[in-house]
């Protein structure tokens, strides 16, 4: 007789860590979003304050993924097919960026801005 | 027929029950449904980033008070909203329905008070000037870009309180068990980490510096 390829199983996240666990890292999501707010206030390039921005806001949405939504309790072939579908989509956006350069440097059919290189 | 007997012709009795990386059908339909939603957001965030960058007068109009203080304060009760639904959760994996349930109604007032703070601010916006097309800063792309994507963050949180309440009352009721309110539980996370990138690059890019 044919037997099942599969056996019964609990699902892998199980909420049952403590509350204490949970608060830190509500309270480091709290720090980190305390930063951004801080570098919004710090005299930086509009460059660097981005990168310091984005790096932030990854941290606080890694943390809120893993622990908040329990993908780090996941099975590892999972974690990894959430991160790299949804990277692969995002990163596969980026594409467009030096067209918007050539809008802010002017050539052609755009206003240029005060002091840039034409 | 049970479903546990079912199986395709050459393969194997069960394989059809087996679910893919033994996450349950609802959990995986939602992160799924995250994964796309995630690209959305990217998407409608990449085109802002792109408009900004491309416009030779981008303004950048938030002061202080009200506007950043507001986001702040938006932020801690999304982030807090988020640990209540988690405490909610974890009472329900518990088998404590009254405690799940009560976590559950904090979240969706937590995300009402949120979707309250965030029509003030629209509203005040509005009354200074700003529309989706014309905004008395600068280029009328601001507005546009700033009310879409907030807007579009602000369906999902009404959205989110609607299915908190919903769901919480059937599960109350014993019509929705303790997965379902982790389903839910997923997606009012996620609303809470698309918010960790629309304030910094929406908000606080765009800070007053005077």
């Amino acid at each position: 007789m044919d037997m099942p390829d599969v056996q019964p199983h609990e699902p892998a996240a199980r909420y049952a860590d403590s509350i204490t666990k949970y608060i830190v890292i509500y309270v480091c999501i709290l720090a980190l979003a305390g930063v951004q707010f801080v570098i919004a206030y710090t005299h930086l390039s509009g460059t660097a304050m981005f990168a310091r921005m984005l790096f932030v806001a990854l941290a606080e949405a890694g943390l809120a993924l893993m622990f908040f939504m329990h993908l780090w309790g996941e099975k590892r072939g999972f974690v990894l097919f959430v991160l790299i579908l949804t990277g692969f989509v995002i990163m596969a956006m980026q594409y467009g960026w030096t067209d918007s350069y050539r809008m802010e440097l002017g050539v052609p059919y755009s206003q240029s801005k005060p002091g840039a290189v034409q | 027929m049970s479903q546990a007997e079912m199986s395709l012709p050459g393969h194997p009795v069960g394989t059809l029950t087996a679910p893919a990386f033994s996450v349950p059908a609802k959990k995986m339909a939602m992160w799924l449904f995250i994964i796309a939603d995630a690209a959305t957001f990217a998407a409608v965030l990449v085109a802002y980033g792109f408009l900004r960058n491309g416009s030779p007068n981008w303004p950048t109009p938030f002061r202080f008070s009200p506007t950043v203080l507001n986001a702040m304060l938006m932020t801690f009760i999304l982030v807090t909203s988020s640990l209540t639904m988690l405490l909610g959760v974890r009472a329900a994996k518990a088998g404590d329905k009254p405690a799940a349930f009560l976590w559950t109604m904090i979240t969706a007032i937590g995300g009402l008070i949120f979707a309250v703070l965030h029509l003030r601010e629209w509203l005040g916006m509005i009354h200074e000037g700003a529309t989706l097309f014309h905004n008395p800063w600068g280029t009328g792309l601001f507005g546009a870009s700033f009310f879409s994507i907030t807007g579009l963050h602000l369906l999902h949180v009404t959205a989110g309180v609607i299915a908190l309440v919903a769901v919480g009352v059937r599960y109350k009721g014993g019509r929705y068990g303790a997965d379902d309110l982790e389903v839910l539980g997923l997606y009012w996370h996620f609303v809470d980490l698309v918010w960790m990138f629309v304030v910094p690059f929406v908000y606080l890019l765009n800070v007053a510096h005077r």
